[in-house]
């Protein structure tokens, strides 16, 4: 009966949560492009050792398969796949498909050589040998600013393509500095709302709710009118003679966190909140009557306490802001796009889906662990809902 | 004596300080909204202060554009098609979970409330993954799939809640008086959970008419929600209709934060009344 009842949510959440997140990961590893239209080749490539060229016979293979698969989508496809590898790839591989030469004209290789010279480069052969599938590290690797060369051993992508680990660490920069930023402005305002009368903690309460219920978009929209250059805080802050020129506050890293700690700032003060509710005033007046300075007592009688309502808060904001997209894409410059954003633009614009599924995966295990070391700590901290 | 006071003074001037701080991060936590509301009835089109007049041009505008009703018709209906779905679901869900053994109740518990830790990008992209080549992209179905994926944990985390407080000897009263399960449930468990339910339900609503990363993936131009239309002016350039926008979803925003806490207070009266101690 219990069960009958949670079944249809299970099935659903199965079908339109567990799945499309399986299916995110699997495209990170899946490669089926390339040996779509070449089996034989790739299976050729795979013993070769990536020191020096190919045989003639792997190019004869080549020749014939490229042949058979001109024009149809699925050259097309493989194209793109060996582009996200060598830029360049794809022009190459459509101008030989229109250029093949002709079957037993003496060495294929040659002749693929004199169709365009980058034929003779190992690495043009070793990026075909990686795509070979139909299983492949290329993505992850590649999430990581790796590559693995012909000869098998993982080398960085050189300087000029590396890009994602520095994403990786601005994303979690920005996730601690907002998290810092939440917890200096909430840990304040959360013990003003424990401790004061209940008639003001209400009316304060309804300031911290209502942007905790304001649309994102809505609070997103406004900051960047407040923030923009002949914007409402430049105005003031000129207004007051701080400033005599306008200060660049949106499209930088100042507008992002801002806006990030704007829209996180409840989720730090509603949990420090719970935990300082439950902290009776006497515990800070025996200390203080007992001679204690009354900083000393709040930080060695009250701050302890409080110490699950900051766990609980920290992670939580920390946990959040990482996956933030919609906020850096409008108020952030192009130096302020976090992983997501990344996420994105492999998924609608350059239909790169693996880099997509690679970069999600480990946008997604770093969400899993720190959760479940919240889970490791909350758990400590008292039963969960269930 | 003299120092005495002035370690009271001293503690009085840190009280103010205090004080002042958590005043100026108030008027951070207000600031978006008390800014954007009044500039939505700005007669210039500028969005600067001073402004020159009133008037109510950017409301006009936002209610003749054919782009911002359809905004308007596509969230409203998409978020009720959610509400229901979800609402449905994740009520069930919850009564069959209060019933289940506390281990397999954790585990569940744990898998239902996923979509809310898991990023919503990641959700966002493997459900695209999936529903391009089922042709639900682009498509009012599959964006009310994907909003019910995000609501559920919001109703079975309320419902479980107002569960919680529900006086199980009553259903057992109810049934040793021949009520059927069904008529038990209807009679007698169902009012006493309504106002959860009824939250849940309000939450779900909230959830799919503030989406906006599952809309950016599934969209397409006929499917435009509010937070995309938004979202896509903000992009491009920002006119004053968007304020007036933004204006009408905080109204919004605060009617449903009245009517949780009125379901709120309601409900604990209600367990007050139910269980006496």
């Amino acid at each position: 009966m219990a069960g009958a009842l949670v079944a249809p949510l299970l099935l659903f959440l199965a079908v339109n949560f567990l799945l499309p997140i399986a299916l995110m990961l699997f495209r990170s590893v899946d490669d089926p492009d390339v040996r779509a239209i070449m089996p034989q080749t790739t299976a050729a490539l795979a013993m070769w050792d990536g020191r020096d060229l190919p045989p003639a016979t792997v190019a004869t293979l080549m020749i014939g398969e490229l042949d058979a698969a001109r024009g149809g989508a699925d050259l097309s496809r493989a194209a793109n796949r060996l582009n996200y590898d060598i830029n360049g790839f794809r022009s190459l591989l459509l101008k030989t498909a229109r250029n093949l030469p002709a079957p037993g004209d003496g060495d294929a290789l040659q002749a693929l050589v004199a169709v365009d010279p980058r034929w003779g480069q190992t690495k043009t052969w070793a990026a075909i040998k990686r795509a070979a599938g139909p299983l492949t590290g290329f993505f992850l690797l590649g999430a990581l600013d790796l590559k693995q060369s012909a000869s098998g051993d993982i080398q960085s992508v050189g300087a000029e393509r590396a890009i994602f680990v520095k994403v990786l660490g601005r994303t979690l920069w920005i996730g601690f500095w907002v998290t810092v930023l939440c917890l200096a402005l909430g840990y304040p305002v959360a013990y003003l709302l424990a401790t004061a009368s209940s008639r003001i903690a209400n009316l304060l309460m309804i300031l911290v709710l209502l942007p905790f219920w304001t649309s994102l978009l809505v609070r997103t929209t406004a900051w960047v009118v407040l923030l923009q250059k002949d914007g409402p805080v430049n105005g003031l802050l000129h207004g007051i003679g701080l400033i005599d020129e306008p200060l660049r506050l949106i499209f930088n890293r100042v507008g992002v966190y801002v806006a990030i700690t704007h829209v996180l700032l409840p989720f730090m003060i509603l949990p420090l909140y719970s935990v300082m509710k439950g902290i009776g005033p006497t515990t800070m007046r025996a200390a203080v009557s007992l001679g204690a300075h009354p900083f000393l007592a709040f930080a060695r009688v009250y701050l302890p306490q409080t110490v699950p309502g900051i766990t609980a808060g920290t992670l939580l904001v920390f946990i959040s802001a990482l996956g933030y997209y919609v906020t850096p894409a409008l108020i952030g410059g192009a130096d302020d796009q976090m992983l997501s954003t990344f996420i994105a633009f492999y998924t609608n614009e350059t239909t790169n889906w693996g880099m997509a599924g690679a970069l999600g995966g480990i946008l997604l295990v770093i969400t899993a662990l720190l959760y479940a070391v919240y889970g490791r700590l909350a758990g400590r901290a008292g039963p969960g809902w269930a | 004596m003299d120092g005495w006071t002035s370690a009271a003074r001293g503690e009085v001037a840190w009280r103010q300080v205090f004080r002042f701080y958590c005043g100026l991060v108030f008027v951070f936590l207000v600031l978006p909204i008390a800014v954007i509301v009044p500039l939505s009835f700005n007669a210039g089109s500028f969005l600067t202060f001073p402004m020159p007049g009133l008037s109510l041009r950017w409301y006009e505008d936002f209610f003749t554009s054919p782009k911002w009703l359809a905004a308007v018709y596509n969230s409203f209906g998409i978020g009720a098609a959610t509400t229901v779905l979800a609402t449905t679901l994740g009520t069930t869900a919850a009564i069959g979970l209060m019933r289940l053994k506390p281990r397999a109740r954790s585990v569940l518990g744990a898998v239902i409330l996923a979509p809310l830790i898991v990023p919503v990008v990641i959700t966002g992209v493997g459900v695209y993954f999936l529903y391009a080549p089922l042709r639900l992209t682009n498509n009012y179905i599959g964006l009310v799939l994907a909003h019910t994926v995000l609501a559920i944990p919001f109703v079975v985390l309320t419902v479980s809640a107002s569960l919680h407080n529900v006086d199980g000897s009553l259903l057992r009263a109810a049934a040793s008086l021949g009520a059927s399960p069904v008529v038990a449930f209807r009679r007698v468990m169902l009012p006493m959970i309504l106002p959860g339910v009824v939250s849940g339900a309000v939450f779900a609503f909230a959830t799919s008419f503030d989406e906006i990363v599952m809309g950016l993936f599934l969209a397409g131009p006929t499917q435009r929600t509010l937070p995309i239309q938004m979202f896509n002016g903000v992009r491009e350039e920002i006119s004053p209709t968007i304020t007036a926008a933004a204006t009408l979803l905080v109204l919004l925003s605060i009617a449903l934060l009245v009517t949780i806490e009125m379901l709120r207070r309601r409900s604990e009266r209600f367990s007050a009344k139910a269980r006496p101690s």
